[in-house]
């Protein structure tokens, strides 16, 4: 029963906080109700035993890409007003193609619902073996069988970062502002920086 | 346990598809904010691993997690790229409004 209170709680939050993400006037408070949106969508799939995935979303959506969206948002100085002139002459065209979709997919997981396929278990309750815990049976399957998978990640998100850096890169422009050298500093010795007079007594000293 | 208030697969691929048409909704309704639709496609990306986490879940095979997993690589991705991308067209445009992005006319 705890469950079934669980689900709806997060499900519930999850749907409300989409709903805010895409309605708010305000793109800063649209990142924030998306972050609200991960963390209920993490307790999700914490409910059927994925507790590393949902882990995983918290730490890359919530700690990396919302924040990332954040910092564009804030760093853009941009009319937001204006943007959403066109906002309710798209609803209806929106509203429709999205009822449309809605009972496309409600119909197909009704389908499968209620098909001859014996797929999960009748009760719904039973997740997953339980003698490893779920980090531990997916770490073996991620570095076993599906290596190459992981690899490929690996490969996109480092083309991503390079794809990211080249992208916004600016070269410093010339004579543009007093840059520290560091090796100049370094080669700096005291017998080129520093003298020694000794200047006699009344009398100044030439530099 | 079979009683009417458990919780079965039909429950989270209800929750996967409602994200998923709002994250569509999102789309259509903020045609001119680029931030905001990128927002939505993150939902409709977070729509697909609830999916794939629940198939995985309620068949107990560990594959569809692994999958959730690429999925969430991929979404890390295509919004630090698409960000970039953003960044750049404010500083040469002064403006993100995607109804000015037309010099190709496509």
């Amino acid at each position: 029963m705890i469950q079934a209170i669980a689900f709806y709680f997060f499900a519930t939050i999850v749907v409300g906080a989409a709903v805010m993400t895409i309605m708010s006037k305000n793109p800063v408070h649209s990142v924030l109700w998306l972050i609200m949106a991960f963390f209920n969508a993490a307790g999700l799939m914490v409910l059927v035993g994925a507790e590393f995935i949902a882990m995983l979303l918290v730490i890359v959506y919530v700690g990396a890409v919302a924040v990332l969206f954040l910092f564009v948002v804030m760093m853009l100085d941009i009319d937001f007003a204006a943007m959403r002139a066109g906002f309710s002459r798209n609803a209806p065209l929106g509203l429709a193609v999205a009822a449309v979709l809605l009972a496309e997919l409600l119909l197909a997981a009704g389908a499968y619902s209620a098909g001859g396929i014996q797929l999960g278990t009748p009760d719904g309750s039973a997740v997953q073996a339980v003698e490893v815990s779920n980090i531990e049976a997916l770490g073996a399957l991620l570095y076993g069988r599906y290596i190459l998978l992981f690899e490929i990640a690996g490969i996109i998100l480092l083309v991503a970062m390079i794809g990211a850096i080249v992208l916004t890169f600016q070269a410093p422009k010339p004579g543009a502002r007093a840059r520290q050298d560091v090796d100049k500093q370094t080669r700096r010795r005291p017998e080129d920086a520093t003298v020694m007079k000794n200047p006699e007594i009344g009398q100044g000293v030439d530099l | 346990m079979n009683s009417a208030g458990a919780i079965g697969i039909e429950h989270y691929l209800t929750v996967g598809a409602i994200l998923f048409v709002l994250g569509v909704l999102g789309i259509f309704l903020n045609r001119k904010n680029v931030i905001v639709i990128l927002m939505a496609v993150e939902l409709i990306l977070l729509a697909v691993n609830i999916n794939l986490v629940a198939f995985s879940a309620f068949m107990q095979d560990l594959v569809g997690q692994v999958f959730a997993m690429l999925v969430l690589t991929v979404a890390a991705a295509e919004a630090a790229i698409g960000l970039a991308i953003l960044v750049i067209y404010f500083r040469g445009h002064g403006s993100i409004a995607v109804d000015d992005i037309n010099r190709m006319k496509g």
